[in-house]
């Protein structure tokens, strides 16, 4: 495959395997600025570990991790969130105990500077010795992050603002998606991977979830998306790549991908991709 | 001088012994993901009851065996079906909290009935030793080597073919799938329990006879040596508990053969430490797997905290500080400086085990490090005492932290072993360090409190400048967590996986966190030692970690204002009941178990 020169997000022959089971099998990919790709697929075809792999939460057995040109392979996830990659999990993982706001606030935390000097060595107990002094710099750092959580939560419309203050655990499961999103976008990301962000949601939601992307698409956001619901699927991406058994056996635009009867055939051992999101909107 | 034969025969012995408890630790582990931490004390029960059946009852060998496993079955039964049972569903942190609660009810019943004084436990087999190659080997040798091989045999074939069995390793391979075919996972929990706990009893009463003496101590012992062993092995893993243990007896051996025996303990703790931190799960664990990912909050109890109005807090805060002017009794503020001691120690382990979810079963050694570095650094060197203080409370800062540093990779259950064995290291090292530390004798001498070259002897300048630290730490940590501090170490805790992936990182503030409450520990320690004028290795120990848990669970993890009105309850209702000092422990371990089961978010609420 060509290297793209805009590429932002390029994966070569990834690999990942427990055990006997090879769960990402030499996966390429090449994500350009600004671009929108699904990834499709049956249950366990691989791809919540492809992007455990891509954020650094999981570390490749083979093969190539490459953001805007730099190999980041087996990176942290603190050094990725650095380098403005952000994501949400599959089964959601906001911080229960905190607010809707101090869950967004962690989103912006790689973009502290006031409290976080960069000074090696000492840098930590400066941060510390910071927090407890707050000087002027830090607290109005602190106000203008605030305020910017709050436009944040403002693109949800009423359904995270009059909750701003309520610990996360006592929200629905459809509003603890919307905070994790929220905390990604909190990051300023410049890649985003959204792991089905609908999951749970009923039809109403998913349309407003979907609204939602395409503006952050529009925005000129570049947004990787594992979805189940293919009907957003097609009108959201700019292509579709379909894993099965971590192996990629399509890719292309929507419509050319859901008449590859590879696809079909992957499909069919698990019910048809209509199925699945019937199954998944019910 | 004996032969490397002998020490090889008693390492493989005493291995045997290890293995006993291991092999428990680790079905329990399988089946439910539990450190039982109250093995020990089952362990230290069989031991107390073969006393009982051989010295009062002269039962012969095999029937003071087989009194020893059925009695102890049944304490297993008792703690799994009334203890645990009841916390199935809860958060992970309640059934890890109750085992340590039961541990230390089960020891304090002991130490009730029997004394803490140590008794005798003869063998009741002859006393001649055969020679093998170089060395000697005695009938209780074979004994121990025959229960532990048959135990292993039995284990073995109850596991391969009965049909409990297949049950037991259905439920340690997925419980829900488990569950769905139809198993009864209670009834395996409790077949678990009751194999644990009888291999644990023998186990204790076959040490006693070993050694020809039995005491109260051996219980914690039992439960760091059998976890030990557990973690080398890989947690679960019966077979691996098995050769951990034979393992850590010949390490133990060898060590005491080089070095002496006072440093026994140590190269336990120090193979667990390098374990952890090298192999995590274990020497014979299999490929490394991504974390599962948890639903969130389910560490801790999600609860609301009591918010309490700001002037509560000031006219509360103003009444104890005018309280010395009013005629109280001498008795009163003695109780209350020991209050705000215990507030200061917990303000420290409400920030590492409730804000940021390291739960530490260590946080004496901080009150260790703090005393000793006042103590010395105000005798050696003549520094003024509210210096050394300050001084205290800044090496506990530094050498706590480091020294916990490396469980700052590990989680949940694992963190607790961690730092209960740093914290064992902690005294073993003061025990033995005697150029510095003066060994067992301790230290003495230490002078009294003073600030700006005046003493504080009277009881209500010691009652000031203990409420005057305790609260200005309260309000530095009150500080904290409105910061951005405070919501990276709650969301650390909350959900690990999560953090990292949003640029938080855990050494960073996990070390931040040690720092922060590794001061305020050091500066309470620091304070004792002058208060007190004597410490040695044995001054602040695990009792004091536990009842400084107890402490923060009873306030609400956490929660600084919990904090304090915790330790003010602990140390103060005993005190207004009159409570005999031998049946406090007994009373806090209750307390523990209470609140896990009725109120696990503590009176104030988790923040």
């Amino acid at each position: 495959m060509a290297e793209a020169l805009n590429s932002m997000l390029s994966l070569r022959r990834l690999t990942r395997r427990f055990g006997g089971l090879t769960a990402v099998d030499a996966i390429d990919l090449d994500l350009a600025s600004g671009e929108l790709i699904s990834i499709i697929g049956p249950n366990g075809a691989g791809k919540t570990t492809l992007f455990n792999l891509v954020t650094g939460l999981d570390r490749p057995d083979a093969g190539e991790v490459r953001f805007e040109g730099q190999d980041i392979t087996g990176l942290s996830p603190e050094r990725l969130a650095g380098q403005g990659i952000a994501r949400t999990f599959q089964l959601g993982r906001v911080f229960g105990n905190l607010s809707v706001m101090d869950n967004v606030l962690i989103g912006a935390h790689t973009r502290l500077r006031a409290v976080k000097p960069a000074v090696p060595l000492i840098g930590p107990l400066l941060e510390l010795g910071l927090a407890l002094l707050r000087p002027a710099s830090v607290k109005a750092e602190e106000e203008r992050l605030r305020e910017e959580v709050k436009a944040i939560l403002a693109r949800f419309g009423e359904r995270l603002l009059p909750r701003i203050d309520q610990p996360a655990y006592s929200l629905s499961y459809a509003n603890r998606r919307r905070v994790e999103i929220a905390r990604a976008l909190a990051l300023k990301p410049r890649l985003l991977l959204l792991d089905e962000p609908t999951a749970g949601m009923n039809p109403t939601e998913t349309a407003e979830m979907q609204g939602l992307v395409a503006e952050l698409k529009a925005e000129g956001l570049t947004i990787l998306l594992i979805e189940h619901k293919l009907e957003m699927v097609m009108r959201l991406s700019d292509r579709v790549i379909v894993m099965d058994e971590g192996k990629k056996i399509a890719e292309g635009r929507g419509e050319e991908v859901r008449r590859d009867p590879k696809v079909i055939e992957a499909y069919l051992g698990h019910g048809l991709p209509g199925a699945t999101e019937q199954e998944s909107a019910a | 001088m004996s032969s490397w034969l002998d020490y090889t025969i008693n390492g493989l012995i005493v291995g045997n012994v290890y293995a006993l408890v291991a092999v428990g630790l680790a079905l329990i582990f399988g089946v439910s993901r539990l450190i039982n931490f109250a093995q020990g004390s089952i362990y230290l029960v069989g031991a107390y009851i073969g006393w009982v059946a051989v010295v009062q009852l002269h039962t012969p060998l095999p029937l003071t065996i087989i009194v020893v496993a059925v009695a102890a079955a049944l304490v297993g039964l008792i703690i799994e079906r009334f203890g645990l049972r009841p916390l199935q569903n809860s958060v992970r942190i309640a059934p890890l909290l109750a085992t340590i609660g039961i541990s230390f009810v089960l020891d304090q019943l002991v130490m009730l009935t029997f004394s803490p004084n140590p008794r005798a436990l003869p063998s009741q087999l002859p006393d001649v030793r055969f020679q093998v190659g170089g060395g000697t080997i005695g009938p209780l040798d074979l004994l121990i080597a025959g229960v532990g091989l048959t135990s292993a045999l039995l284990l073995f074939v109850f596991l391969r073919y009965s049909k409990l069995g297949w049950a037991v390793r259905a439920t340690a391979q997925d419980r829900d799938a488990a569950m769905q075919m139809g198993v009864d996972v209670n009834r395996v929990n409790q077949a678990v329990f009751g194999i644990a706990a009888a291999l644990g009893g023998v186990s204790g009463m076959l040490v006693g006879m070993y050694y020809n003496q039995i005491d109260t101590a051996m219980s914690l012992q039992a439960t760091l040596k059998g976890v030990v062993a557990e973690v080398v092995g890989g947690a679960g893993n019966v077979p691996g508990a098995i050769i951990g243990s034979l393992l850590l007896g010949l390490v133990e051996s060898y060590g005491v053969a080089v070095f002496g025996t006072s440093y026994r303990n140590l190269f336990a703790f120090l193979l667990l430490v390098v374990v952890l931190v090298l192999r995590p799960n274990g020497l014979f664990a299999s490929a490394r797997q991504a974390p599962p990912e948890p639903l969130t909050g389910t560490f801790i109890a999600p609860s609301r905290p009591v918010r309490i109005p700001r002037w509560a807090l000031l006219v509360a805060t103003g009444i104890f500080a005018v309280l010395p002017l009013f005629p109280v009794s001498f008795y009163v503020l003695q109780t209350l400086i020991n209050a705000w001691l215990l507030g200061m120690l917990a303000l420290s382990l409400t920030l590492v085990a409730g804000t940021i979810g390291q739960v530490s079963l260590g946080h004496a050694a901080l009150l260790a490090i703090g005393a000793y570095t006042s103590a010395l650094l105000s005798l050696n060197l003549s520094v003024p005492v509210g210096l050394a203080i300050i001084g205290g409370g800044l090496m506990s800062a530094a050498l706590g932290t480091a020294l916990i540093s490396p469980s700052f990779r590990l989680r949940g259950h694992y963190v607790s072993i961690a730092t209960l064995a740093i914290g064992e290291i902690v005294s073993l090292v003061i025990l033995n360090w005697e150029s510095v530390t003066r060994g067992p004798i301790g230290i003495s001498g230490i002078p009294p409190l003073a600030l700006f070259g005046y003493e504080l002897v009277s009881p209500i300048s010691i009652y000031w400048f203990s409420f005057i630290v305790m609260v200005v730490l309260a309000l530095l940590q009150g500080r904290l967590l409105g910061s951005h501090l405070g919501r990276s170490f709650r969301a650390i805790r909350d959900d690990d996986v999560a953090a990292r992936a949003y640029g938080l990182s855990l050494n960073r503030y996990k070390s931040l966190a040690f720092i922060f409450g590794g001061f305020a520990a050091g500066v309470s320690g620091g304070i004792a030692a002058h208060l007190y004028s004597y410490i040695n290795h044995e001054t602040f120990n695990t009792q004091q970690s536990i009842l400084a848990l107890t402490v923060v669970i009873l306030g609400g993890l956490g929660n600084v204002v919990g904090a304090i009105l915790g330790a003010v309850a602990l140390v103060g209702l005993p005190e207004v009941f009159r409570v005999a000092a031998e049946y406090r422990i007994l009373i806090y371990g209750i307390v523990l178990l209470l609140l896990v089961r009725f109120r696990p978010q503590g009176l104030l609420g988790t923040m």
